[in-house]
Order: structure tokens, then C-alpha cells, then sequence
């Protein structure tokens, strides 16, 4: 039996084609991704870009849309993807996803483009308690990007500066807007890149360990989410959350439109 | 599921938890959806279709501001949110 999940991102949109395998006493090996698919969807409208991407996802594939016994979709934009049979909120999706990548892991932290989020999971991957920040973009990825751009690095060159650093340097905007000012006179006072590589990752740590404080560090922690691909952020995280390990997922990006995928598959049963 | 909705400021940290599980079945009628003078409670249907209550979207975003009323600043005993709920689903932050 074949499932689709579809993640509707705020940037990108994210399609895991899986498979539902048969291996006796190895649950881990009960699923196996067929494909895994991204598209940006620029300035298509998010309907129209739903469709295209998961075509996208089938054609690479192989597959036809009858092929799939069941579309589910995940994400702030899931409500727009009218071939979903029904739609799963981000936490959800993302606990799933999550445990099934490391069993073990019960705090799960997801940090993408727009949003963060801290999730408590139990040994089934449900999520038991979670908390987000509604008001403030400070805690995820575009806001490490801008200001990246802001010193002319890519995110990667950005993180990677951030670890040759060893300073602290406090930045005590909470909003992006003063958060982006404080940095701006940082450039101005000729403070190294380095370091102001690191405060930033720090400070957008600092905002996502917050959340993840209201549901309590427990067990293994799993970090999801585009930021993974930043070392400089996640080696900020460990420290704000004063953890020495954090389980890091290959593809990260996709763990929640896979769990989105899993639970499709589950409702099939 | 114990589900946070707020945020967190330059002035502090306002969140409200509700305890999901409580929710099932609700033992107070879902009383909040009344008590709550700015009409904050909503019942949806959660991913697990269970039907429990959650703070409207917008009012996640403005909690300081929408609660100011029921937490005067000279200290309050009660709030009409957690007393109308009796199952003790309800827990405020700040
Ligand atoms: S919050 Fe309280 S009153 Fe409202 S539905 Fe849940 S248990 Fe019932
Ligand atoms: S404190 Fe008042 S305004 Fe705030 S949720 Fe409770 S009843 Fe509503």
C-alpha cells in the first residue's frame, strides 16, 4: 500500500511518497520512503502548487494518483490541498515522523522557516503536550536568514562562522524587527562576524529552548526541521537546552510530511 | 494531550494550557465556551478526532491584552475561565 504525506510549508512544499512493507518482528522496517519530493512554489498559489508538486512527486516516481491509497496533508497551508483526504496539524505530524526515526526520542523540537515548536511525544510518537510561539518569527529559520543576508553569508556560511566563535553577546530584542536593528549596529561597531553569526543563532536558540522548556526536556531529544542543516544553530540549542547530544534526522525537512504519511497509512487499517 | 497556545515577549511569558484529555466527554458542559468574556474557547475536532477545546487563532497572539481584564493588577483570586471549568483543564502562565 502506498500513502502520500504532503507538508504545506510557509516556503516549501514537501511530498513523501511511502510504501507499507511487510517485514515481520522489524517494525522499523515497515515503511519504506518510494520518493521524497520538494517544491518551491514562488508565487503560484498554494492550491495550484499542492497539485503540482505532488504530480511532481508521482511522475519521479513512477506512479499514478490512483496508485495512492490515501492523501493526507500537514502544515500551515494544509487546508489548501483539496485532494487530501484530511488534513493533521504539525505537531502531530511531526511526533510521528520523529519517532519513528529514533524511537527513543521524546522531546521533539521542530524548527523551520516561519515557526518553532516543542513537542513532548510518548513511545508511540503522539504528541502529549507542545507549545509554539504565535506571535514572535525570532524562534525559526527566515529570521537566521535575513540576517545572514544582512552580513552577506548564505545560512550554511552563516552557521559555520557561528562556530568559530566563542563569545556571547546577549541580544535582547525579542521582536525581528529591533532584533534586526541590534544587529545592524553590530556591523557598525565593526564586531567581528563570527560573533554576531553566533549571537543570532544564539538568541534564535534561546527563543525556540523557551517553548521547548513550557512542555520540560525529557528523554532523547530530536531536533526537525530545515534549521538541522545550520551546525551553528544546533550546537547553540545543545547549549540553551543544556543537553550534550541532539538526534539529528537525515532530511530533515521531511519528517513531518512523513509522519503525515504514516498516520495515512495507519487510518487505512 | 496538554496543548500550549500563547507566546512568549520582551514582557513576559502567556501561555494558556489546556489539558486535551479533559476535554473528552467534558464534565462542565464546555462551560468555558461561555465564561470567557472575550469569547476565547473554541471546541474543534483534533487530529485524533476527539473534540476538545482551543483559543481562537487570533486571540493566541494577544493574550497579555485580551486577559488584562479578568487580571486586574492589583492581584486576582479567581479567573471565570478556570472556575467555569471544573474538570481542571485550564492553567494560565502568568
Ligand atoms: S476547557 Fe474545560 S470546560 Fe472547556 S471543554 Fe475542556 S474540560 Fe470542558
Ligand atoms: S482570564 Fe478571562 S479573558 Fe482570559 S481566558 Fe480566562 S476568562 Fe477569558
Amino acid at each position: 500500500m502506498i500513502t502520500a504525506g504532503i507538508d504545506m510549508g510557509s516556503r516549501s512544499i514537501k511530498v513523501i511518497l511511502l510504501e507499507e512493507l511487510k517485514v515481520d518482528g522489524a517494525p522499523q522496517l515497515k515503511y519504506g520512503v518510494k520518493k521524497a519530493h520538494i517544491m518551491m512554489p514562488g508565487d503560484l498559489d498554494q492550491d495550484v502548487a499542492a497539485d503540482k508538486a505532488y504530480d511532481e512527486a508521482l511522475a519521479s516516481a513512477g506512479l499514478k494518483r490512483e496508485d495512492v491509497k490515501a492523501v493526507f496533508a500537514t502544515g500551515a497551508g494544509r487546508k489548501q490541498v483539496s485532494f487530501a483526504a484530511e488534513g493533521i496539524t504539525e505537531m502531530t505530524a511531526g511526533a510521528k515522523g520523529a519517532n519513528f526515526m529514533y524511537p527513543q526520542g521524546r522531546t521533539v523540537v521542530d524548527v523551520g522557516a516561519e515557526e518553532g515548536r516543542g513537542m513532548k511525544t510518548d513511545a508511540e510518537g503522539r504528541a502529549v503536550d507542545f507549545a509554539g510561539n504565535e506571535k514572535c518569527a525570532a524562534g525559526a529559520g527566515s529570521f537566521a536568514e535575513a540576517m545572514s543576508r544582512a552580513l552577506q553569508m548564505s545560512l550554511k556560511e552563516f552557521g559555520d562562522a557561528s562556530l568559530k566563535s566563542d563569545k556571547t553577546i546577549p541580544m535582547n530584542a525579542q521582536c525581528t524587527v529591533f532584533a534586526e536593528s541590534e544587529v545592524v549596529s553590530l556591523i557598525h561597531s565593526a564586531t567581528p562576524k563570527n560573533d554576531i553569526a553566533k549571537a543570532v543563532l544564539d538568541a534564535v536558540a534561546s527563543r525556540v529552548c523557551a517553548m521547548v522548556r513550557r512542555v520540560g526536556i525529557e528523554g532523547e531529544v530530536v531536533l526537525i526541521g530545515g534549521m538541522v542543516h545550520n551546525a551553528g544553530f544546533v550546537q547553540s540549542l545543545k547549549t540553551a537546552m543544556g543537553v550534550d547530544q541532539i538526534s539529528l534526522p537525515d532530511m530533515p525537512e521531511y519528517i513531518s510530511a512523513l509522519g503525515c504519511a504514516m498516520i495515512a497509512a495507519e487510518r487505512q487499517h | 494531550m496538554i496543548a500550549n497556545y500563547g507566546y512568549k515577549d520582551g514582557s513576559g511569558e502567556y501561555y494558556i494550557s489546556i489539558d486535551t484529555d479533559k476535554c473528552i466527554g467534558c464534565a462542565a458542559e464546555r462551560a468555558c465556551l461561555t465564561a470567557c468574556p472575550k469569547q476565547m474557547f473554541e471546541i474543534i475536532t483534533d487530529d485524533y478526532d476527539d473534540e476538545v477545546a482551543w483559543i481562537k487563532k487570533p486571540n493566541c497572539r494577544t493574550l497579555s491584552y485580551d486577559c488584562a481584564d479578568c487580571k486586574p493588577s492589583g492581584g486576582y483570586t479567581s479567573l471565570p475561565c478556570m472556575t467555569a471549568c471544573t474538570p481542571g483543564a485550564i492553567k494560565h502562565s502568568w
